[in-house]
């Protein structure tokens, strides 16, 4: 019982320092080991909100499940399984209906790539003859907008879905759920970055038509591909699964192509598909989002766990979910990113944050996994690997935990961290980081750069007061 | 002469990640004359973006994927010339080592305990109206807690108290400036020998002189609690204190205990003296200011800090090397009839109050013409460094008190350490300079070891030097100064 007090008295001293520096100094130059807190007044001096955080601390109904929460995440078991048209599949997905990334809004707050791909995905479904007749049908209420993660998919950047449109099916056998994401369209005019040309939609026709079949037949041939596993070499290979995803590009290739050679007898057909597939560095990514919201869904609605279970913008709003407030979105103004620009393009071209595609942020990769990934970490600053590095461990300040088989070498082999907090994100105010592509703002225009963006604070603030509104009264 | 010309260097056979030459690419932009500029590795698109931007030449065009494309569109010829041949440079140039972001520091005491494997005490000293909050989340993590901190409320107080004992982990303090836990010295504090003497103490420098007189003398100390200044008040009931005393009691290398206390609560102190009759070791019990209290007989009881100290050691005698009646009788004859008054100054608040009540006690049938001044009191703290933080606060008072014809003696404490300002006897010399010689009498003690960062000795020297007498404890400083003024009419 007291055992605590003895072992302190045993010593040596082991010190946490929060205030004055020089404590920390002093104890440091004695050989005293002693971490010293860049402290700040909790929640940026908002007294009611810090009340609420001294209420919420350590409580044991939350850290319970919390815990839970991590252990739902952890034991996910992502299998990619399918690709099949999204009307076939998607609950909810009706006619004349199309699903977006981010949180609802209605076509006045829409931004301008999210209307060039609405009207493009029009014309694609053959709602309307034209681009200005679609946009005029999609404007007057004539097509049925939703988000995707209400629907059980997700989609980068604009990540419109339609109902002909092929999508991987990721399937979670830990808990039996299933989620799904387009296939990723290549770089150049595509219509997640708002681009709806005839060239645009003609590749979106060769995916429903060629690509996707054919990726369907193989993987319910093999009987479906882990990705787990996948993920975790991906990460030792450099791949943060966000900004880069080059080695799990390649890994998928490699575990599919057996499988994809059956499935398409023809060799000039499979030539092209792998050409495709190859041509693309990022092609792994729809495959990630899908996974990460296979792996987020069993937490939704988690009573009582602050962990958040979904980040996603729809380039006007950036919003957020949290396991214990269940479908409640929490929304902020979306943010610009701060990034590298294509030549000929600068920040004044960019459209604000936008997808879905921050959902991998939400299971620990992306900007989280920094560390494993110095290649992109020209995004974040001088572009050092130590800067990496310190942006995972910062991000482990807002985490419940790490991940236990998704380990980083350079990072002494920690786990990502995973399970992000609201309570520490508003004790704090360290926002999550997250690897993003720029689009720019005009529709038809495309992706202009890359870089990251953080999370705004309000809507964790936001969550918090209605986190606590709910079981916590003051 | 402006041009506006598409420029284009190609370097062959040359891989370079896209982030990489994106970076470069806005170093090239940023260079003087430079409209735009970009860096690409010559594949197919690319080839495309740069065309769309109008920065393609035929040199570009005839790139492959292998290939670095150099694009540049400057103002003119020359400094078109100079981005590109700089753009080349920094192409070749290796990547240089950066020392990044350097060591993580944490931004909440949730993050730093996790990443301090076997943390075992969070030291707070974060504004008061934060203090508690702040020990609240250490405790939750399984911290013993130093409260630095002032000004935290009663309440909090007690039940941050009651919730550590519930645990079986200790809160010191709130107001607490010193601890010695196994030899390392934590807040203000000494450089102290490790002994057999553990002390729980309520006050700051009440253990700092005590600490520092038992090292001085040969002795050492095991550890030094810190319990807070309230802990014996009747609203807390002695819980950190009582907790101290039984982990002492626990403690294989406490040979011998000390419990330093200010007056308090009786019925509290009482449950304490009961708490220390229980113990199988020897105590000092040592209660600035209280009557004498029925105690057992492993129970000593000190009216004074040095008493306390001799007892500890085993009943020697400090400063019998201190001639205190000769020395009096030298510094009296120095001073006009006039002067009777002692006047302190004290930057240690448990100093004065043993300063006062030695003057109280034995200072003459008029002992309130003396003036003692606490200016680490709240009162003079109030928008004020503390003078145990600034000691140059001391200062003016200082001079004040040295230019006042009733002054006779000036009585100072001077408090070394970890912590203490590098020179806290700067001040004095030079307020001592500033006076004329028909000025009052200075004496001081100094609280500290050999190995503190100021060294004892020198301060002593430095002080002595400068015509201020320095005795060998804060008891011995007051008592001098009374018997400097005894005699002298009121």
């Amino acid at each position: 019982m007291t055992d605590k007090i003895d072992s302190l008295l045993r010593g040596p001293a082991r010190v946490v320092n929060v205030g004055l520096r020089g404590f920390a100094d002093d104890l440091h130059r004695r050989g005293v080991a002693v971490v010293d807190v860049d402290w700040a007044p909790p929640a940026a001096g908002d007294p009611k909100l810090a009340r609420l955080l001294a209420r919420l601390d350590g409580d044991a109904r939350i850290e319970r499940a919390n815990l839970e929460a991590l252990d739902r995440l952890i034991g996910g078991d992502p299998v990619l399984v399918d690709v099949v048209p999204a009307g076939t599949v998607i609950p909810g997905l009706g006619e004349r209906m199309l699903l977006h990334a981010g949180p609802p809004i209605d076509w006045p707050r829409l931004c301008g790539p999210m209307r060039g791909a609405i009207a493009g995905a029009v014309l694609l479904e053959g709602w309307a003859g034209d681009l200005s007749t679609a946009e005029r049908l999609a404007a007057g209420g004539g097509v049925r907008l939703a988000p995707n993660h209400d629907h059980g998919a997700v989609g980068p950047m604009t990540g419109i879905i339609t109902p002909s449109m092929p999508v991987f099916v990721v399937e979670n056998r830990a808990f039996g759920n299933r989620a799904y994401c387009t296939l990723n369209e290549g770089l150049g005019r595509v219509m997640r970055f708002g681009g709806n040309d005839a060239g645009v939609l003609a590749r979106l026709r060769w995916l429903a038509d060629s690509l996707g079949p054919a990726l369907g037949k193989a993987l319910r041939a093999s009987g479906g591909l882990p990705l787990k596993g996948l993920v975790a070499r991906g990460l030792v290979m450099g791949d943060e699964m966000h900004q880069r995803n080059a080695a799990c590009t390649s890994l998928f290739l490699r575990e599919l192509a057996p499988a994809l050679a059956r499935a398409v007898p023809d060799g000039e057909h499979l030539a092209s598909l792998f050409a495709f597939m190859a041509g693309n560095d990022q092609f792994f990514l729809n495959i990630a989002m899908a996974m990460a919201k296979a792996i987020t869904d069993p937490i939704r609605g988690l009573a009582h766990s602050t962990i958040v279970s979904c980040l996603c913008r729809n380039g006007t709003d950036f919003a957020i979910r949290v396991a214990g407030t269940g479908d409640q979105w929490f929304t902020a103004p979306a943010a610009m990113a701060k990034g590298l620009y294509f030549p000929g393009f600068a920040e004044g071209d960019a459209n604000p944050d936008m997808g879905d595609s921050a959902i991998v942020e939400t299971i620990g990769l992306g900007g989280f996994a920094m560390a494993a990934s110095p290649a992109v970490a020209g995004f974040v600053g001088a572009g050092s690997a130590a800067d990496a590095i310190a942006c995972t461990r910062r991000m482990g300040e807002i985490t419940h935990g790490q991940h236990r088989e998704w380990t980083i070498p350079n990072f002494d082999f920690a786990g990502v961290p995973l399970g992000i907090d609201i309570r520490r994100v508003v004790e704090t105010r360290i926002q999550p980081v997250i690897n993003t592509g720029i689009a720019h703002r005009e529709p038809g225009v495309g992706q202009v750069g890359a870089g990251v963006v953080l999370a705004p604070l309000a809507c964790f603030d936001q969550a918090l007061r209605a986190f606590g509104a709910r079981d916590w009264p003051a | 002469m402006s041009d506006f010309v598409p420029r284009n260097r190609v370097r062959r056979g040359h891989y370079v990640d896209s982030v990489t030459l994106m970076r470069l690419s806005r170093a090239a932009e940023a260079m003087d004359g430079v409209q735009r500029a970009a860096l690409m590795i010559g594949s197919a698109a690319n080839r495309e973006l740069l065309r769309a931007a109008g920065l393609l030449t035929g040199d570009g065009m005839a790139a492959g994927p292998n290939d670095v494309i150099v694009a540049v569109l400057a103002r003119d010829r020359e400094s078109g010339e100079a981005a590109l041949q700089a753009a080349m440079a920094l192409l070749e140039a290796p990547a240089m080592a950066r020392s990044g972001a350097g060591p993580w520091q944490p931004r909440s005491l949730a993050a730093a305990s996790e990443g301090l494997a076997g943390a075992n005490l969070a030291l707070i000293s974060v504004p008061g109206a934060f203090a508690a909050e702040e020990a609240w989340k250490a405790l939750r993590r399984d911290l013993n807690v130093l409260l630095f901190s002032d000004n935290v409320p009663l309440a909090d107080e007690r039940a941050l108290k009651v919730e550590a004992d519930r645990c079986g982990l200790l809160v010191m303090g709130p107001d607490c400036g010193t601890a010695f836990i196994a030899g390392t010295p934590l807040g203000f504090a000494n450089a102290v020998a490790l002994g057999g003497i553990g002390i729980v103490a309520a006050s700051g420098t009440g253990l700092q002189e005590v600490a520092t007189l038992i090292d001085r003398h040969g002795g050492g100390l095991s550890h030094g609690i810190g319990v807070g200044g309230r802990d014996l008040d009747a609203a807390i009931g002695g819980i950190a204190t009582l907790a101290a005393i039984a982990a002492l009691d626990r403690d294989p290398g406490t040979m011998r205990g000390m419990l330093i206390a200010k007056p308090s609560a009786p019925a509290v102190v009482q449950r304490v003296v009961e708490r220390l009759a229980r113990s199988p070791k020897p105590w000092t019990f040592c209660c600035i200011g209280s009557d004498p209290w029925p105690m057992p007989a492993h129970v000593r009881q000190a009216t004074t800090l040095v008493a306390a100290a001799e007892d500890a050691l085993g009943g020697i005698a400090i400063g019998t090397d201190f001639d205190m009646a000769l020395e009096a009788m030298a510094l009296a004859a120095r001073l006009d009839t006039d002067r009777r008054r002692i006047r302190g100054l004290y930057a240690g608040g448990t100093l004065a109050a043993e300063a006062r009540l030695i003057i109280d006690a034995d200072g003459g049938p008029d002992a309130s013409r003396h003036r003692l001044t606490d200016l680490g009191d709240d009162a003079f703290t109030l928008g004020r460094p503390h003078p145990m933080l600034d000691p140059w606060v001391r200062r003016q008072p200082m001079g004040e008190a040295l230019g006042d014809p009733t002054t006779a003696v000036l009585l100072l404490d001077v408090i070394l350490g970890y912590g203490s300002p590098d020179d806290p006897v700067a001040p004095i010399l030079d307020a001592v300079a500033g006076a004329d010689s028909s000025r009052p009498v200075v004496i001081a003690s100094v609280c500290g070891t050999e190995r503190d960062p100021q060294v004892r000795s020198v301060q002593v020297a430095r002080l002595a030097a400068a015509g201020v007498t320095v005795a060998p404890s804060n008891a011995h400083a007051a008592n001098l100064a009374v018997r400097v003024v005894s005699g002298r009419a009121a």
